[in-house]
């Protein structure tokens, strides 16, 4: 039943969403599409919006203005099916410290009218052994987990997932991977929002990447870092200050495209080991000290940057 | 531990979750059952009934002040205390004398005429200083002292007391609990379930009525074995009251609560709507004392319905027909304030 259902069209579409907040536009504009079976991210900073999207495509918030269409339904008119079918995971949501796991998965369970049984659940999320253990006493990752148990108590066709790994150590977050790997096996399909790159690398098969409440990039995270048209980024941090801009190094052999923000120049190129010994021999013929170099692939990180000129995590 | 596999209907779940919750926080437990035990008790002991009360009366010192003592003394009752002049008002203002006398001829009499036992002191204090000064009484009078069971001031305040609490804590537990998952954002994920909203609202008052048979049978216990107060009422007259008396005011809980963000703003609608019962609805003293045309008000009060329903069923025996009024009035705010606060309720 999970998944096949809804395998005959979109299971997410919304155009033109728009919300407001007060003179704040936390959404503005937004167009998506999310295919049947396939994980679906929004990739964005703090603050673009992605929550405000998702909790209205969730039928928690109202939008200002703009269509949704979740699993061929409408919020509004269809609340009580859609409900049924879907799973949430909020962001930060505390689930109450003085209840067990066990008592917490079987309150959720009772809402719905179909899904594994209480044991079933635990075993999918790996709660077995802390069945018996007050929410208060459990660990962050598995907090998270028994919340994303709780969103898949109905084995939902689809998957709502709010920043699903932050503040997790890279043990936890490599075990809700894996659970919802898990879930996708058995045909589901998930929209999560995260504003970690390595996450969206990980878990997406598509990824639009939002900010200011729009998508300024949409595709398969191979797809948006061939975009760039280079494969590896070099990034060089001079260690004073020099009359030398982005414009001096991208006519050197093998740069598609250079930018510079302060003191640091990135450099776009196709082959790094003929940009480097090229670099480092203009510096050195113009007299300018380096602070510090880096090469790395090109990763949805650099998209970002690419498109709008700011890091994902600006602290 | 049990093991259900495949959980029954919501409501039961919400209202055992609910339970489950409370049960495991020692201090609500502290607040609804060992707290009204307490404050029974100590008002109890403070009111209860020991005879005659005693008149404590101040002398300021000075020529004349021996004799004034001297004329009290075969008076029973009146405990004397010598005063320097400047001591005076100050043991006035804080209880510590009732009446003050300055000694004449003729004797001055410092007192509030405004505190009863002040009043009471002045008669005191004057017959026995008169009768010392040679006056003769017209009369002895016999006397019939009353103290039976059912019309003592006790008797009269269990019931105030008991009324008071399922008010208090009915409100303070719900609201807490409902403003405590919304600042948490509990309430958010909740409304992202199939989850009917009138269950969550209703396992709220369905698990207070279930506090409610601790919290009253602890206190009336209590009440019956320290102080032998009556229940001269049926069980079920009784239970009938505490049960529509209970769900008037854990209906009234989730209305405050039904808006309040935050834990402070919450506390702040629980004091305003709860102060003027405090005062109006005859906890301590009887509303009567107010005037006429508020009465058509306090009336109206639930926490006076409920007082007023309890009084009747214990003390003056009443059984469920003859408190239908007061029973009808609780009920009008039970459903009132559930509709209401489900239609205002904010979930996220």
């Amino acid at each position: 039943m999970t998944g096949a259902a809804a395998a005959a069209g979109p299971v997410v579409v919304c155009r033109a969403l728009r919300k407001r907040y007060g003179s704040v536009v936390a959404v503005d504009g937004l167009d998506l599409e999310v295919r049947a079976g396939e994980c679906f991210g929004l990739l964005g900073p703090n603050g673009a919006g992605k929550t405000t999207a998702v909790e209205i495509l969730e039928g928690l918030l109202e939008p200002d203005e703009g269509r949704v269409e979740v699993l061929g339904l409408t919020w509004g008119s269809h609340d009580g099916e859609l409900r049924q079918r879907i799973g949430v995971q909020l962001q930060e949501t505390q689930l109450n410290e003085k209840l067990t796991v066990e008592e917490i998965v079987r309150l959720y369970r009772s809402f719905y009218r179909r899904g594994p049984s209480v044991s079933r659940v635990l075993q999918m999320v790996q709660l077995e052994s802390k069945r018996g253990s007050w929410v208060s006493r459990l660990s962050g990752g598995q907090k998270q987990r028994l919340a994303v148990a709780c969103a898949l108590v109905n084995e939902p066709d689809l998957l709502f997932l709010d920043e699903p790994t932050t503040g997790l150590d890279p043990q936890s977050r490599r075990q809700l991977w894996e659970l919802l790997a898990g879930f996708r096996a058995r045909g589901g399909t998930i929209l999560l929002t995260t504003h970690y790159m390595d996450e969206a690398e990980t878990l997406c098969d598509r990824v639009a990447i939002v900010d200011r409440g729009r998508v300024i990039a949409l595709g398969t995270p191979r797809e948006l870092v061939a975009s760039l048209g280079a494969g590896h980024v070099v990034e060089c941090t001079l260690a004073g200050p020099s009359g030398l801009g982005a414009t001096g190094l991208a006519a050197l052999p093998g740069v598609t495209a250079a930018s510079a923000s302060g003191r640091t120049i990135r450099l776009r190129v196709t082959e790094p080991h003929r940009v480097v010994p090229a670099l480092l021999a203009e510096l050195d013929r113009q007299g300018i000290d380096l602070a510090g170099l880096t090469v790395h692939q090109a990763t949805l990180e650099d998209v970002f940057v690419a498109r709008t000129g700011r890091h994902l995590r600006d602290e | 531990m049990s093991r259900r596999e495949y959980p029954t209907h919501p409501l039961l779940e919400l209202t055992l979750a609910r339970l489950l919750e409370f049960a495991r926080e020692p201090e609500a437990v502290f607040w609804v059952v060992v707290f009204p035990l307490a404050l029974a008790l100590a008002l109890g002991i403070a009111f209860r009934s020991t005879g005659a009360e005693a008149v404590f009366a101040g002398i300021v010192e000075g020529p004349g002040a021996s004799g004034v003592r001297a004329a009290l003394a075969p008076a029973s009752g009146i405990h004397v205390r010598l005063l320097r002049p400047d001591q005076v008002d100050r043991a006035l203002r804080d209880g510590e004398v009732q009446v003050v006398v300055l000694p004449g001829p003729p004797p001055t009499y410092r007192f509030d005429p405004t505190r009863p036992e002040s009043a009471f002191a002045r008669l005191a204090v004057d017959g026995a200083l008169q009768r010392a000064a040679g006056r003769k009484d017209a009369f002895v009078p016999r006397e019939q002292r009353v103290q039976v069971v059912g019309a003592r001031y006790i008797d009269w305040l269990i019931p105030g007391l008991l009324g008071m609490n399922i008010m208090g804590t009915g409100m303070w537990s719900i609201g807490f609990s409902i403003v405590w998952a919304r600042t948490r954002r509990v309430l958010k994920r909740l409304a992202a379930t199939p989850m009917a909203r009138r269950d969550y609202l209703l396992a709220q008052m369905l698990a207070r009525l279930v506090f409610l048979v601790v919290e009253a049978g602890g206190l009336l216990s209590f009440a019956s074995l320290a102080f032998s107060v009556p229940i001269r009422g049926s069980a079920a007259a009784l239970v009938v009251v505490l049960l529509v008396g209970a769900l008037a005011f854990s209906g009234l809980g989730v209305l405050v609560a039904s808006r309040a963000r935050t834990i402070e703003a919450a506390s702040g609608w629980m004091n305003f709507s709860m102060l003027p019962m405090w005062v109006l609805s005859g906890v301590f003293f009887s509303s009567a004392h107010f005037p006429a045309a508020t009465q058509p008000f306090i009336h109206a009060l639930p926490l006076t319905a409920l007082n007023d329903a309890l009084r009747a069923v214990m003390l003056d025996g009443a059984g469920i027909a003859a408190v239908g009024g007061e029973l009808a009035l609780l009920s009008a705010w039970a459903v009132v304030t559930f509709v209401v606060a489900l239609k205002v309720f904010r979930w996220t």
